[in-house]
């Protein structure tokens, strides 16, 4: 994956031009990185920055992973995230992403499809006008962002996992891999266990309005079972493989199955 | 011949006793370095969206940016969480629990609060504790708990709803966990006071003696 530009808010610069350079392959590099993990914790007692230290790096991307498959083994596909009253709902709704609310994209309703790609047995694409005939259901739920806060709202659509019976995907496959109109070209994968969840939705409506600007129009995906940046706005194309694609954030280090 | 059981005595009474058997030395430290990754984690993590108006300083937080933090939070719960919970069943299962922590009594505290603000509190003998260190070291065990399962079920909301509810709802806990790490951070100022001023206190928990 090649990384996007620097000034995106609250992220360091100097760390995503790190990245970069890791992006190039270094066999001696990796052979010396498994050697000191424990050095990493034994320099920050001393006050140096530990994550200059690509051991210490190397070590959280271990456990970051490890992470990952304590979380799929942990995630029950019947458990069902709280869901709350009308009054409950936080208002207003607050617009959040790594730009501001003018550089959201514009998608034109008329022109947008979505493209289905990868392991379906239809791969047609979708006006909205076709994806609004589905039959929608309703949630009330909590998003939670990453960055700690949360929020209330409401959400319709139609249930992901009955359009990917629809279109005939092979549910047995791994992901389903979103990419987005944002700038910079946002994309996200969702492990297929949580694509089936009951309320995982692709999501048209928000408080009962067409999906505004702000909140991701025409399709955002609704997953109230993962952290706020897994719930991808402005999607463009859905694909179903079982290739790991990355994301725009788990590239950068956000824990990739980031489940609640 | 006296000489020499003379000698002998001397020998068999140098070992002192221990006052930190090696278990609870071990844990203590691997614990110290735990917590520390834990609050600095913590703080770069409360800085992406404060609940109050003030953010922690750049320089004393780990990771670099949120998801750094992040990294480093999640990894070090699990050495926090297994050595916790190590000690806590060690703790239980050897009675040193009871016989180091109770009785607690409001008279015995009131006591030796005093006599703590006065600087008469005795600190002869190291393997009886005192009042304060009683509630400090009972009250910190409880608050260890606390931070670890809000910090749970903040990381599972779904999945661990019921501990969620346990505390009302999700931003209860968020609360309630940024509250513990600050009870921590007060206890770790006492804390580490105490022991540069009663240095040989330090020492136990080095050398067990």
């Amino acid at each position: 994956m090649a990384k996007r530009s620097f000034l995106i808010p609250g992220v360091d610069k100097r760390l995503l031009i790190k990245d970069s350079i890791k992006t190039m392959p270094d066999v001696t590099r990796r052979r010396f990185i498994t050697g000191g993990a424990s050095l990493g914790a034994l320099t920050l007692l001393t006050g140096c920055d530990v994550i200059d230290s690509s051991s210490a790096e190397e070590m959280l991307k271990t456990v970051s992973k490890f992470n990952d498959a304590v979380q799929d083994f942990i995630f029950n596909p019947a458990a069902l995230a709280p869901t709350f009253a009308e009054s409950a709902i936080t208002k207003p709704f607050p617009f959040n992403a790594y730009y501001d609310l003018d550089d959201a994209p514009e998608v034109d309703g008329k022109d947008w499809k979505l493209e289905v790609r990868g392991l379906v047995d239809n791969k047609k694409s979708w006006t909205l006008e076709e994806l609004y005939k589905l039959p929608q259901v309703s949630q009330i739920t909590r998003h939670i962002c990453v960055e700690g806060w949360s929020a209330i709202g409401s959400w319709t659509g139609t249930p992901l996992r009955d359009f990917l019976k629809l279109i005939g995907a092979d549910t047995r496959a791994k992901y389903v891999w979103f990419q987005c109109a944002d700038k910079e070209g946002y994309n996200s994968p969702l492990d297929m266990r949580t694509a089936l969840h009951p309320q995982t939705q692709m999501t048209f409506k928000y408080a009962n309005e067409i999906l505004p600007r702000a909140y991701g129009f025409p399709m955002k995906i609704r997953v109230p079972t993962k952290l706020g940046f897994k719930n991808p706005k402005y999607v463009v194309s859905m694909e179903v493989t079982n290739d790991y694609k990355g994301g725009y954030w788990e590239d950068q280090g956000y824990n990739s199955f980031s489940g609640s | 011949m006296s000489s020499l059981a003379t000698v002998d005595e001397h020998i068999e009474a140098a070992p002192a006793k221990t006052i930190q058997p090696a278990w609870v030395r071990v844990m203590h430290w691997i614990n110290a370095l735990a917590m520390v990754l834990m609050i600095l984690s913590g703080w770069q993590i409360y800085n992406a969206s404060p609940l109050f108006g003030f953010h922690f300083p750049r320089d004393y937080t780990l990771g670099g940016w949120l998801g750094g933090g992040l990294l480093w939070h999640f990894a070090a719960m699990w050495l926090l969480m297994v050595n916790g919970l190590a000690y806590l069943i060690t703790g239980l299962a050897t009675g040193r629990f009871r016989k180091k922590l109770l009785p607690i009594t409001p008279a015995g505290v009131l006591h030796d609060v005093k006599a703590a603000l006065t600087f008469k509190l005795s600190h002869e003998d190291l393997s009886v504790y005192n009042s304060v260190q009683r509630v400090l070291y009972a009250g910190i065990i409880v608050v260890g708990v606390l931070i670890v399962l809000t910090g749970l079920g903040m990381w599972k909301p779904v999945q661990l709803h019921w501990l969620v509810s346990l505390f009302g709802d999700y931003p209860t806990a968020r609360y309630i966990h940024f509250f513990c790490m600050a009870a921590i951070c007060a206890f770790l100022v006492i804390h580490v006071l105490l022991a540069l001023l009663v240095p040989k206190s330090l020492r136990a928990m080095i050398i067990g003696r």
